[in-house]
């Protein structure tokens, strides 16, 4: 619970209620940007960003090369699948 | 993962080691007792297990593994409560999958979906929130838990319910906090520490200047730290460094992601929407004052302890267990009376065997070694 994700913004999908669509792992899914704008990063600025998803929130901005690495680490855990399957499965219908 | 070669760096994990032995000779207690550094967090204990770092280390550096893993510390009368709640006719009751095999008096989240309850796992509160949107005409109800890492989410779900107006949605809050939980580590008798390594991800969002009082007060040197197995060996060296130093201070290994002074949009929506219990049941260690968090009054409509009937029973833990020693580190979880044989992750008795965080399923899935191969006479007898 405690590890978070590491994905790109690909596109701003609720600019009110800041919320982005993010590609993890090839999975895309909304998620709540409010942790990671403030008067320095639009939401708008942050397309393309590398960010930590946890539970659906963006919590940290981080740099490509820790995104590669953080993924690498969460597929020797074993952690990637259970994170993409947990995305895949919410059942939210 | 199990040796030296398979860090990201093992040059860099070959010298750290190396240092380590010579740190450890300058530390005063060394060799009357082993150094006790206690990972809080559930997910450095998985790293370590995994990595093998248990078994590279010197034998005089010795992990106490915290109770960083929420869903382990959540006592069997909140997850009745729980079930209490998703068997009501009404309720879709949502929840992370690790929350879900954790069993109560009666039985888990997972047992009572099987028997008709509607029980869904959720990836996040957002899509707890979205099936409260879809379905107007039942209450959906999310199974809050997890330290300050995932606070800011249920914060945040519950400040969009309110923006929108949603009234079918609350949250059953289980949420603890770690400074509380780490004084009461400190001030256990039974307990001797000499050092922390920080919870990463906590720390993200709380920043560093809350763990100063460990330093300061208790003279214990903490160290924050990432998830690779290289971050974890780089910062029992920092902390081994400190004591050997005679230093007490707060250090951040994990400066990539912790900021000194934590996610300020996260703070204050915790700020919002929560405030401090007067105190919160753990499995294994009892109350601990002030440790969880509940709804603030103002958003007592997304309060499920407000909206519904809760019988809020106090269970003892089974007797067989011993996951409150475990979680103190008083004994090592493969000393654990039914480890191994009546509790394994299959089919876990123990919450510290349900979460692939706990300390019992680390220890059973990569770290045991069989008593036998250990002692060979003892077993014997």
């Amino acid at each position: 619970m405690c590890l978070g994700i590491p994905g790109q913004i690909v596109e701003i999908s609720n600019l009110e209620h800041k919320l982005a669509i993010v590609e993890v792992g090839g999975v895309r899914r909304e998620v709540n940007i409010v942790c990671i704008v403030d008067e320095d990063h639009s939401p708008v600025s942050c397309v393309g960003d590398w960010v930590l998803v946890h539970v659906g929130f963006a919590m940290s901005r981080i740099d490509e090369q820790e995104a590669k690495r953080t993924i690498e680490l969460l597929t020797e855990m074993g952690e990637v699948q259970t994170k993409l399957q947990a995305m895949r499965q919410s059942n939210t219908s | 993962m199990k040796f030296v070669d398979e860090f990201r760096d093992p040059q860099k994990a070959r010298i750290l080691l190396q240092e380590i032995q010579g740190l450890i000779k300058r530390i005063p207690i060394c060799g009357e007792r082993p150094i006790w550094i206690m990972e809080v967090c559930g997910g450095h204990t998985h790293t370590i297990f995994r990595s093998g770092l248990n078994n590279m280390l010197p034998k005089e550096v010795e992990f106490i593994h915290g109770p960083g893993c929420p869903v382990c510390v959540l006592p069997r009368g909140r997850v009745d409560d729980c079930v209490d709640l998703a068997e009501r006719e009404e309720v879709i009751m949502t929840t992370f999958g690790d929350a879900m095999r954790v069993t109560g008096s009666r039985k888990s989240l997972l047992q009572a979906k099987a028997e008709g309850a509607d029980v869904r796992m959720v990836y996040s509160p957002l899509d707890a929130l979205q099936l409260a949107r879809v379905n107007r005409d039942k209450e959906v109800v999310f199974f809050g838990l997890g330290f300050e890492t995932t606070m800011p989410s249920t914060a945040l779900t519950i400040l969009q319910a309110k923006q929108e107006g949603i009234k079918n949605f609350s949250i059953f809050c289980n949420h603890i906090t770690i400074i509380p939980t780490i004084k009461a580590i400190l001030d256990s008798p039974d307990l001797h520490l000499d050092g922390f390594l920080g919870p990463g991800h906590v720390s993200m969002v709380i920043g560093m200047e809350p763990y100063a009082f460990i330093a300061e007060y208790y003279r214990k040197p903490i160290t924050i730290a990432g998830f690779e197995p290289l971050d974890i060996l780089q910062s029992v060296w920092m902390v081994l460094k400190q004591l050997a130093e005679g230093r007490c201070e707060v250090e951040n290994q994990y400066t990539r992601i912790v900021p000194p002074y934590g996610n300020s949009q996260a703070l204050q929506a915790i700020q919002e929407v929560f405030e401090l219990r007067e105190f919160f049941e753990w499995r294994g260690l009892g109350s601990i004052d002030h440790s969880g968090v509940r709804v603030r009054e103002e958003f007592s409509t997304f309060d499920a302890e407000q909206k519904f009937p809760i019988p809020n029973l106090k269970i003892a833990d089974p007797t067989s267990c011993q996951c409150g020693e475990v979680l103190k580190g008083v004994i090592k979880p493969s000393q654990c009376k039914v480890f191994g044989t009546a509790c394994t992750p299959q089919n876990p008795l123990g919450a510290l065997m349900v979460s692939t965080e706990g300390a019992c399923a680390a220890y059973y899935n990569y770290g045991w070694i069989p008593e036998e191969d250990l002692h060979p006479a003892r077993s014997s007898v």
